[in-house]
């Protein structure tokens, strides 16, 4: 195996146990720093993909900023295990674990299709991650998209501002 | 309400002007302020290494004194007990025994003599109550101690040096005091 | 080839990866005693004085106080957490270091070797990155702690940090507009040219923003609300003792050695040497020499930046938490778009050879 790979198995298994342990753990403040393993792990993938402006900017939004709000929250409303509502419906359990293992059947069906046919993903060589051919792109042929999303974010913005002046 | 004094001043609040909205006026004022500080002599003084020089009228520990031939000067009288106003003096007269001469000035000595430094307000009273001669105020402070009896200095903590013996550590104990009487 | 294995690459980046660690951990602990120092003469004071000769080695005496202080994790506290905070603080404060370009290059046994660690063309977002990871060591810490007064002083630190995060990005894309790079190392070659090209010149309003952010992000006075000890008596280290209370302290030593290297390289050239050709210089007395020389001038950039920061912290007071606020978002981040606008449109007009 070469080194690219065993950082790829590595960084595969860490980011799917941390996946794994968000759902399972019981303290949500202990899922939200699984989560944010999850989300250094994909870095790490994206940095393996020769993406690193991708990579970096994983960090500082989703891992640094989004993560910390969650966070905020969570501590500040000081979850725990009394004040989540208790489970009764035993059948709910079994229907909800049928019905999850039968989607991720689709999908891996509907992957295992498609794997088939598209090349995998281009290691080593890529060079579309890198800030300049990013930034090219983004200007250039996805113009539109990307102020339409800009558009989309003043206006969450503008609605967050309204929201909290009605309280006030 | 009617004012009791025409010295009130109303304290004006205006709202800030742009300038001292900026709050970079002001701070790079007082950095400057802070800065000039650097360059100021200091009015620390390295204490162990280096001591205030005392006053001469400084008031301190006490300490009984003795004539030229090294013989004590105390009677235990109780004058100075009698002015301390914070009685911190005890003492206890005895008798002076043939050859004893030497150690005692005169017929009566103090066998006991303590004063309790905790209790001493170093007024000096007692150095102008003693009509012997006997009782000085220094110029050094009681060190600190971990108890209360320590605090209680007897006569062998507060008697000075012989001048016949150690005639050195007899001028150093008296000090400027001494020179001037 | 990504990742392909050179051995003696790898050794020459361990032993400058060893250097920096080691010099960014002296640094910081003669800062501590620097603060001392400075705070003392500031006051009219003459600060610690006994150990040693004026008082030289009384950053060793704190550390061995330090580490012979009790440990003490309290009950119903989670254990992992509570260790686990500190050490996040200490490795983000150290994880800067990578990407500063501490001095061009040094030629040994046939090699050029740069004096960087990492030269990645996303440098200063890297720098941001770890910036923002800092916020965990703090809030982890402070919830670990189990006590309303840590937690309240961690949720302080990590929104103030958040705010002014913005401010300080968008002022940094004033500069990275001008230079058209992310890379730290390219951005401090290119203000090696003369002594106005550095950035400072050109973007005065932008050093600015990003010195009042860095501030704030280092948790100093005058943005220190999470430590405000009158308030919320120790802040986020309440409940730390021994050792680990001393990787908060020495982070913040760090983090502030580490965001003065960086405003140096942005802002201050870097390593160049005002007013002198340094590629001219190189000639005449060699690599090795310029580099020593580069080096220690870095270092001493850095070091003025240090003593901005105590010289800051020991004559304001602190701002009130609206008053943070107001300031990060309602002035800071304004002004900082602004800067970019002027920028921008300065840019524009220059390649247009000021026309409209």
């Amino acid at each position: 195996m070469s080194i690219v790979e065993i950082l790829f198995w590595f960084l595969s298994i860490l980011a799917l146990g941390g996946a794994a342990m968000v759902v399972a753990s019981k303290s949500p403040v202990h899922s939200i720093l699984y989560l944010i393993l999850t989300f250094f792990a994909i870095s790490g993938h994206y940095i393996l993909l020769n993406a690193q402006f991708l990579a970096i900017v994983n960090v500082i939004v989703y891992a640094g900023a989004i993560m910390v709000l969650f966070l905020f929250v969570v501590m500040l409303m000081n979850l725990n295990a009394d004040s989540e509502p208790q489970q009764k419906n035993k059948w709910l359990l079994y229907i909800g674990g049928i019905a999850g293992g039968s989607l991720l059947l689709v999908i891996v069906a509907a992957l295992k299709q498609t794997a088939a046919t598209t090349q995998l993903v281009q290691m080593n060589n890529g060079d579309a991650g890198l800030i300049k051919n990013l930034g090219m792109v983004l200007f250039t042929e996805y113009v539109f998209p990307f102020e339409i999303s800009s558009v989309l974010f003043l206006s969450a913005m503008i609605g967050a501002v309204v929201i909290s002046k009605k309280e006030a | 309400m009617q004012a009791l004094t025409n010295r009130a001043k109303a304290v004006e609040r205006k709202p800030m002007s742009l300038l001292e909205r900026a709050y970079l006026p002001a701070i790079f004022k007082g950095m400057s302020i802070t800065f000039g500080h650097m360059f100021k002599k200091k009015p620390t003084i390295n204490y162990p290494e280096v001591t205030r020089p005392f006053s001469p009228v400084f008031r301190g520990l006490h300490i009984l004194n003795r004539d030229e031939e090294g013989r004590e000067n105390c009677t235990a009288c109780g004058l100075c007990a009698v002015a301390c106003p914070a009685e911190a003096i005890t003492m206890e007269g005895a008798e002076r025994k043939a050859g004893e001469e030497h150690l005692y000035r005169e017929e009566k000595y103090a066998a006991k003599y303590e004063i309790n430094m905790l209790r001493c307000i170093f007024c000096g009273l007692c150095e102008e109550a003693c009509p012997k001669d006997a009782i000085y105020l220094s110029e050094t402070f009681a060190p600190a101690n971990f108890q209360r009896k320590g605090f209680i200095y007897g006569k062998e903590d507060l008697l000075i040096p012989n001048p016949v013996t150690e005639p050195e550590a007899f001028a150093k104990a008296k000090g400027e005091r001494g020179k001037n009487k | 080839m990504l990742l392909s294995i050179d051995s003696f690459l790898i050794l020459e980046k361990l032993v400058l990866i060893v250097v920096v660690v080691m010099s960014s951990l002296v640094i910081a602990m003669y800062a501590t005693y620097a603060e001392r120092k400075v705070a003392a003469v500031m006051q009219d004071r003459r600060g610690p004085n006994r150990a040693g000769p004026s008082g030289i080695f009384q950053p060793l005496a704190d550390g061995l106080k330090l580490f012979f202080k009790e440990e003490i994790i309290p009950d119903f506290s989670s254990k992992f957490l509570f260790i686990l905070g500190p050490c996040l603080a200490m490795l983000t404060a150290m994880m800067t270091g990578a990407v500063i370009p501490w001095g061009n290059k040094i030629h040994f046994f046939d090699r050029d070797i740069p004096l960087q660690i990492a030269d990645i063309n996303i440098g200063i977002l890297y720098v941001f990155g770890v910036v923002s990871m800092g916020v965990y060591g703090i809030m982890i810490g402070s919830w670990a702690s189990n006590n309303k007064f840590s937690l309240m002083g961690g949720l302080r630190a990590a929104s103030q940090i958040i705010s002014y995060e913005l401010a300080m990005g968008i002022a940094l894309i004033a500069l990275l507009m001008t230079s058209g790079t992310l890379s730290l190392k390219e951005i401090v070659e290119q203000q090696q040219a003369h002594w106005y090209s550095w950035n400072i010149i050109k973007q005065p309003l932008g050093f600015l923003i990003f010195l009042i952010c860095a501030f704030a992000e280092c948790n100093r006075t005058p943005f220190d609300l999470a430590e405000a000890e009158n308030e919320l008596i120790g802040g986020y280290h309440t409940e730390y003792s021994s050792m680990k209370l001393g990787f908060y302290l020495f982070a913040e030593y760090i983090n502030m050695f580490l965001s003065g290297s960086v405003m140096v390289s942005l802002f201050f050239g870097g390593y160049d040497i005002p007013f002198v050709n340094d590629a001219a210089l190189a000639d005449n007395i060699g690599v090795n020499w310029i580099a020593l020389i580069h080096t220690a001038l870095f270092f001493f950039k850095a070091a003025c930046f240090l003593f901005l920061f105590m010289w800051v912290r020991w004559t304001i007071p602190r701002f009130r938490y609206d008053q943070l606020m107001n300031l990060g978002w309602k002035i800071l981040i304004p002004l900082a778009l602004l800067n970019m606008l002027v920028t921008g449109a300065v840019i524009l007009f220059q390649q247009n050879n000021w026309h409209f």
